[in-house]
């Protein structure tokens, strides 16, 4: 996976579990709680939905490489292609 | 339906606490089975059908109501966590309400969803205190009210350093104290400023359809996510092992084992099903400290409006200028108590209930009716349906035409029916005066949620099934 298409599939989730929030013009390099009201309980919740939806696992101590998109992106993608690849 | 012996949580009660823990769980994998005594889901806040008619308990508005847009508040956070959208629960705004003391309720402070018409109202009756009350909103509005760990404060101390007329004071706490408070008295800071915000910030609706919209929402979503749920099926024990909860034994005397536990039945309640032998119900002891209320609901056959009562929402009425929040020293306090009209919420144009409905609460001693005979608690009823009334209809207009005339049905529940129903100790409405807000209990596997959590209302109840959810079982990946 690439880190855009990781990016979309964070992006997917907020949508669904923030139903409420813009999501058009998020800024990829800036705090994903300086652009909308998430508080830790939403932060909870996408690392939940990343473990639900993709059996990725995000220990409490890597919650902060979770910040922005780009983050997110740097964070995560290695992640997922480790997963596509054990197959 | 399948039903299983083992589950990663067994929720015990189909309150909103409960049901709200258990679509938390039941949505991220987790195998869980809510356990009811009752036959009907709601507990505190559930609705009872008598006579062809469906009466709410418990529910007179949904407080914490924000417009769509606003952001940041308890009804939007609980939508979000529980992936309901806004416009399932169909919350039709209050038209407005009013704190009223004196002994025709000379004084009053009306409030509606919108602040300005409080702090107008302030400014009006208390023009030396505006400029406190308005330091008080700022301090409620920075407050971190929803830590779980905060340390303990007096309402009463924080709010005096702002406030100095005792009247204006006990107007303020009355609505609050009465919509979520389980201490005489005083209430914990936190405590009042989450009621504050409820009430007066935010602000209340109702579905038309009353508490059960919200229930059949909460119920459908559990269902969707894959949770199960027992009806009739109480639990009398829960099964300890070395300092761990096994699972609970049901009613029927059915083993059920379990990762965790959670337990909306009360915190003593919980000690009890923690015995190692089950404990009769009658076998309580009473300590009175629990308070608790009567209601009467009288159905009318016209608009309370009709009847020269205006569009009331919801009448906060107390005879004196100090107002007393402590368990009565009668088996109701007849002066104080809110009255409710449930159709006077703004439903849309020419859209109205079809009856009218007026419901008048008050605070009643629990053991004053829990040692009456059934001839003698009829008897008691009856004769506090009038007191309620009379002491209510001092704070509204006389009505246009004699209220016998003009009642279809009428019906009651005092602190016996609650404790009937709920299984809460003394029909304790917000449970026991000392919360556990982390939810722990002496076993490391068995959590509370609900009244005796500390998130109060129907909102905070919801709210507290949530946070106990994420905070003792998904937050640990377990």
């Amino acid at each position: 996976m690439t880190k855009d298409e990781v990016k979309q599939v964070v992006l997917d989730i907020i949508a669904d579990i923030a139903p409420d929030e813009d999501l058009s013009n998020l800024k990829p390099d800036v705090r994903l709680r300086d652009q909308m009201q998430l508080d830790s309980m939403d932060f909870l919740d996408i690392v939940m939905e990343l473990r639900k939806r993709h059996g990725i696992e995000v220990p409490e101590a890597d919650y902060i490489q979770l910040a922005t998109l780009d983050s997110c992106g740097e964070y995560l993608t290695p992640k997922f292609n480790a997963l596509t690849s054990k197959g | 339906m399948n039903q299983h012996s083992h589950y990663d949580v067994v929720i015990i009660g189909a309150g909103m606490s409960g049901l709200a823990a258990g679509i938390r769980l039941a949505h991220f994998g987790k195998r869980v089975c809510i356990f009811e005594r009752h036959n009907a889901v709601g507990g505190l806040n559930g609705f009872y059908s008598f006579d062809g008619r469906k009466y709410d308990v418990g529910l007179h508005a949904l407080t914490n109501y924000v417009r769509p847009g606003i952001k940041g508040t308890p009804l939007g956070k609980l939508l979000r966590q529980l992936r309901i959208e806004r416009d399932a629960f169909a919350l039709c705004e209050q038209k407005r309400s009013r704190i009223c003391f004196g002994p025709r309720g000379e004084l009053s402070l009306r409030f509606t969803n919108d602040f300005a018409v409080l702090e107008s109202d302030v400014a009006d009756r208390f023009p030396s205190e505006i400029d406190g009350f308005r330091r008080l909103v700022a301090r409620v509005k920075e407050f971190d009210d929803v830590s779980l760990n905060a340390t303990p404060v007096s309402a009463r101390v924080v709010v005096g350093g702002f406030l100095n007329d005792p009247v204006l004071v006990d107007m303020i706490f009355c609505p609050l104290m009465y919509y979520g408070s389980s201490s005489p008295g005083d209430m914990e800071f936190g405590q009042f400023v989450i009621m504050f915000k409820a009430l007066f910030l935010e602000g209340f609706a109702r579905p038309r359809e009353g508490v059960r919209v919200i229930l059949r929402v909460l119920l459908e979503k559990y269902r969707e996510a894959g949770g199960e749920r027992r009806m009739k099926c109480g639990v009398r024990r829960i099964t300890t092992d070395g300092g761990r909860a096994r699972g609970v034994e049901l009613d029927t005397g059915e083993v059920i084992t379990a990762d965790h536990v959670i337990s909306s039945a009360g915190s003593a309640e919980t000690d009890r099903l923690l015995a190692p032998a089950p404990i009769e119900r009658d076998a309580a002891p009473t300590t009175g400290e629990r308070l608790s209320f009567a209601e009467t609901i009288t159905i009318l056959d016209r608009d309370p409006a009709d009847l020269g009562w205006g569009e009331d929402t919801i009448v906060f009425f107390n005879e004196g200028f100090r107002f007393h929040y402590e368990r009565p020293a009668e088996r109701i306090d007849r002066r104080s108590g809110v009255i409710c009209f449930p159709n006077n919420f703004d439903y849309g144009p020419g859209v109205r209930l079809p009856e009218g409905i007026l419901r008048v609460t008050c605070l009643a001693d629990y053991r004053r009716w829990v040692s009456l005979s059934p001839d003698a608690y009829r008897g008691a009823k009856a004769e506090d349906y009038q007191a309620m009334q009379t002491s209510a209809l001092r704070f509204l207009p006389p009505p246009l035409e004699p209220l016998s005339r003009v009642t279809r049905a009428t019906d009651m529940f005092t602190p016996r029916t609650v404790e009937k129903y709920t299984g809460h100790l003394e029909g304790a409405i917000y449970g026991a005066p000392t919360k556990v807000r982390n939810g722990r209990t002496k076993i490391e596997n068995v959590y509370l949620c609900g009244t005796d959590q500390g998130f109060l209302g129907i909102i905070g109840a919801m709210l507290s099934g949530i946070s106990m959810a994420n905070f003792h079982v998904l937050s640990k990946g377990g």
